[in-house]
């Protein structure tokens, strides 16, 4: 069992878990994740470890309630415990000094970038980051995310915060005003990071995003994972979940993640009708 | 009774679920013998002196021996006689191909020269293990001195089980690492609950826990703790992590919404029980017309748990005949008996989509049988020009699977083969690296449960020699086994 130390709320429907797991914290590496599954009928779901405290022995999860299993997690209290924490899995970020790294992050997606965004740093890169969302109230760890940066840029679809737009404005402002990056990070929702890659490529930026596809065991046993990626099929669980960016058939991730939208509307609709919680979250659609 | 009057009783059946009934419940097809129905068809062993059936068993059970125990109605010593050599006998009473061993070899069968005719060894074998459960009785083991060793297993299927048990027996402290939730491997993930309750594996897991293995889930070793720590901190280690890499068939259209692998779809309805959704979390692609591909057990599996699944048509598509199929003989009747339509000599070449993405047909080609391969199987060739489109709502790849390349990717001072099995010598179960042995579907590929609880016994022995002697080269004749005894 994996306990829960500290539960704390990020924005809305998001909120931030740290739970006991010292061996995952001691051998985890920016980029890996976790599965997750919250009692003994629950789903194997995949979540990125965004932070680690290897003197406490604890990982730092944050999650936005999007489904059923999110948003019973959102009712976890501290001190409960999980049966299944298992990790660290995938392929840790490529960590290098390249010169100046760009790292855009949009809503959930922010929590996955904040490590890949430090390390670089750390690495003596000259980190420049945009994060986007909706609403500001969506914007999450900016002033972490401020820390790992050397410039931070908001933008809001509804100008409630920084730059009113989207994150691809952003990027073309940034490059219209003679800034120039050596490597692209993208991480957020796959149409966000589908943008960004169209952009760019075509500014000759190389790019990784990191997918997030329906996992089951997360080992490279079930191949529910697979992504088309240039010319190969790979399994994000194992192979990635970073990708060249520029490769990924992002309208196949997409149509994929549909696979049980009837089955999982159900499962939360029985399930909130049950606890009697708010269904605004489904609207939200899509993880990250 | 002579043994002429025992060549005469016929074949006690096992009665079964009635296949309307059953394909809408996740029950046991096959329901057990009673005891007198084990003891009728006891005495139809003659007892050979030179008994062929025991070549037949990979792990050389004292396959008269029990027998006549069980004619004798002396249960209790069938079930010790059994357990000597075989530490999951209701496992592998279920799953073991026993047509193509024990059975296959058997005098009965011989003589009415039918092998279906053979004593049912298969049958008697889960009666007894069965009967023994249900005594609820626990043996301790006679204990033995610890040898202050430590022993880590990684992966919890049969292969693993086997190990921990034995090397625990013998004295050592043994600690089983296992990536799922869940201990059994295959056996929980991926057989079926209607073939093989899953009561059973955890009673057995439930008894390795009680002689003092201990287990550790939810660890993958070479992502959780690297391979390098573990051959490290213990004195020896056992790497039974399986085949669980599926193959898929490379066609056009393969990531379609509604195609998945045979062990997605196995997992989903087993060891997450989507059967149960949403009372259990996970849900499972369900369609009125479900394609099965391949012609193993693993295929049968799919298309008898499409059925359970609520689907009106359920069809195998394999490309070679009948005869060639892989899976058990009795396999092949349960899903003929349920409805599972057989559409052979038959290959899909291509799948098409909606414009949702979700698959709609299978582009399907017809086969014809040329010449042997190297597998001595005439080889399926297409026939030019006959395709067409099958339609179907959901499609389940069950081609087979590999060697899983975790461990041994993460750990490169481990020789593979070209197809990625671990490299042991086959007596020993030793590898590449000093203090490490791996069996199972991990050096076989994907096998049997009954040559990975094989591989698993083996190891045990040589690795007790190991831990004692502390001796690596020539390990195996230092281990003298004679023959009989590897058997
Ligand atoms: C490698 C990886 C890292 C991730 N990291 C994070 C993270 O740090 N924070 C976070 O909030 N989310 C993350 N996700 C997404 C997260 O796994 C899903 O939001 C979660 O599974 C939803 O479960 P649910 O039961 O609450 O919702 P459901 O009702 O099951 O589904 C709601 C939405 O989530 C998607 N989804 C459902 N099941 C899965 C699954 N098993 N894997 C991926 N997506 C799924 C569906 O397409 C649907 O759009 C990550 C996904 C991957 C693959
Ligand atoms: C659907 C299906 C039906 C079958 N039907 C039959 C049948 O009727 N009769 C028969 O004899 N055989 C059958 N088989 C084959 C049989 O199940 C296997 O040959 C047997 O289970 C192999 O045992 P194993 O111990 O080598 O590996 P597995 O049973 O595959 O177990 C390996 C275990 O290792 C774990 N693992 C993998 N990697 C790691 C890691 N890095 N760290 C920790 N743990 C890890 C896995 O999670 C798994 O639990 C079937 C197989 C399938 C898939
Ligand atoms: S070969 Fe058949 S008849 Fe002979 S001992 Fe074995 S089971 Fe009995
Ligand atoms: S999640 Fe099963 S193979 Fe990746």
């Amino acid at each position: 069992m994996y306990q829960l130390l500290h539960k704390e709320k990020l924005g809305p429907d998001i909120f931030l878990y740290r739970f006991r797991a010292s061996d995952i914290a001691r051998y985890r590496k920016p980029g890996q994740f976790v599965i997750v599954r919250i009692h003994e009928n629950g789903e194997r779901i995949p979540i990125t470890i965004a932070d680690v405290d290897i003197e406490e022995g604890s990982i730092t999860l944050i999650i936005q309630a999007v489904g059923k299993t999110t948003l019973q997690m959102a009712q976890m209290k501290k001190g409960d415990s999980i049966p299944t924490l298992t990790g660290p899995l995938g392929e840790p970020t490529h960590i290098e000094k390249v010169g100046r790294v760009l790292c855009v992050g949009g809503g959930i997606g922010i929590a996955p970038l904040y490590p890949a965004a430090r390390a670089m740093k750390d690495a003596g890169n000259h980190v420049t980051s945009i994060l986007g969302a909706r609403s500001s109230n969506l914007i999450i760890l900016a002033d972490l995310m401020r820390e790992a940066s050397d410039d931070l840029i908001i933008t809001t679809d509804d100008g409630t915060e920084g730059q009113k737009g989207l994150v691809t404005d952003a990027i073309r402002n940034l490059v219209d005003n003679g800034e120039e990056f050596d490597q692209c990070i993208a991480m957020g929702p796959p149409i966000m990071m589908k943008f960004v890659c169209i952009l760019t490529e075509k500014l000759g930026i190389p790019t990784i995003v990191s997918l997030n596809p329906i996992m089951v065991d997360g080992t490279g046993m079930c191949g529910c994972c697979r992504v088309t990626v240039g010319d190969e099929v790979k399994f994000a669980c194992i192979d990635g979940p970073e990708f060249d960016g520029h490769k990924v058939d992002f309208d196949e991730l997409m149509a994929r993640l549909a696979t049980y939208r009837s089955e999982e509307k159900n499962a939360l609709e029985g399930y909130s009708s049950h606890a009697g919680c708010r269904l605004d979250s489904m609207s939200e659609g899509g993880s990250r | 009774m002579n043994a002429k009057e025992r060549m005469k009783i016929p074949p006690v059946d096992m009665p079964e679920q009635d296949p309307k009934e059953r394909v809408s419940n996740l029950d046991e097809v096959p329901l057990g013998y009673t005891p007198e129905m084990a003891m009728m068809e006891a005495k139809r062993c003659i007892q050979c002196k030179t008994a062929f059936c025991i070549e037949g068993c990979p792990v050389g059970i004292d396959i008269p021996g029990f027998i006549k125990l069980i004619e004798d109605g002396d249960f209790k010593g069938a079930a010790r006689k059994m357990k000597e050599r075989n530490l999951l006998p209701a496992m592998c009473g279920r799953v073991c191909p026993q047509e193509e061993q024990c059975q296959l070899f058997c005098t009965i069968g011989k003589v009415r020269k039918n092998p279906c005719e053979s004593v049912m060894i298969g049958k008697l074998e889960r009666f007894i293990a069965d009967w023994d459960r249900e005594q609820g009785e626990f043996e301790q083991p006679p204990s033995v001195k610890s040898s202050g060793r430590r022993v880590a297993v990684i992966g919890a299927g049969p292969a693993g089980l086997t190990v921990a048990g034995d090397l625990v027996k013998f004295g050592h402290e043994v600690i089983v690492f296992e990536a799922l939730h869940k201990a059994g491997g295959v056996l929980v993930y991926g057989i079926p609950e209607f073939r093989l309750p899953k009561k059973i594996v955890q009673s057995e897991v439930d008894y390795l826990e009680k002689i003092g293995v201990e287990f550790r889930y939810d660890h993958v070793i070479g992502k959780t703790i690297p391979v390098r720590k573990i051959v490290d901190d213990f004195d020896a280690v056992f790497i039974g992590t399986g085949a669980g890499l599926p193959r898929f068939m490379r066609v056009d259209g393969e990531n379609l919404l509604g195609v998945l692998s045979a062990n997605e779809y196995l997992t989903r309805a087993n060891l997450m029980k989507a059967y149960d959704f949403p009372e259990a979390d996970t849900p499972i692609v369900k369609g009125k017309k479900v394609i099965t591909v391949g012609g193993g057990n693993v295929a049968m599996d799919c298309a008898r748990t499409a059925l359970r699944m609520g689907a009106e048509r359920s069809l195998i598509v394999y490309r070679r005949a009948e005869e060639q199929m892989p899976a058990r003989l009795e396999e092949i009747h349960h899903a003929k008996e349920e409805g599972v339509e057989f559409h052979l000599l038959q290959n899909p070449v291509r799948l098409v989509g909606d414009d949702r993405g979700w698959i709609k047909g299978a582009e399907v080609i017809k086969m014809e049988l040329g010449e042997p391969d190297s597998s001595g199987r005439r080889r399926p060739v297409p026939i030019e020009g006959s395709e067409f489109i099958e339609n179907t709502d959901a499609l389940i790849v069950a081609i087979g699977n590999s060697p899983n390349p975790l461990v041994p990717n993460s750990f490169p001072d481990l020789e593979v083969t070209r197809w990625g099995g671990i490299v042991v010598n086959e007596i020993t179960g030793q590898t590449s690296v000093p203090g490490v042995f791996a069996g199972g579907d991990i050096v076989l590929g994907a096998a049997t449960v009954i040559l990975a609880m094989g591989h698993g016994r083996r190891a045990a022995r040589a690795m007790n020699l190991y831990l004692s002697s502390g001796r690596w080269v020539d390990l195996d004749s230092a281990l003298d086994l004679s023959r009989a005894e590897v058997h």
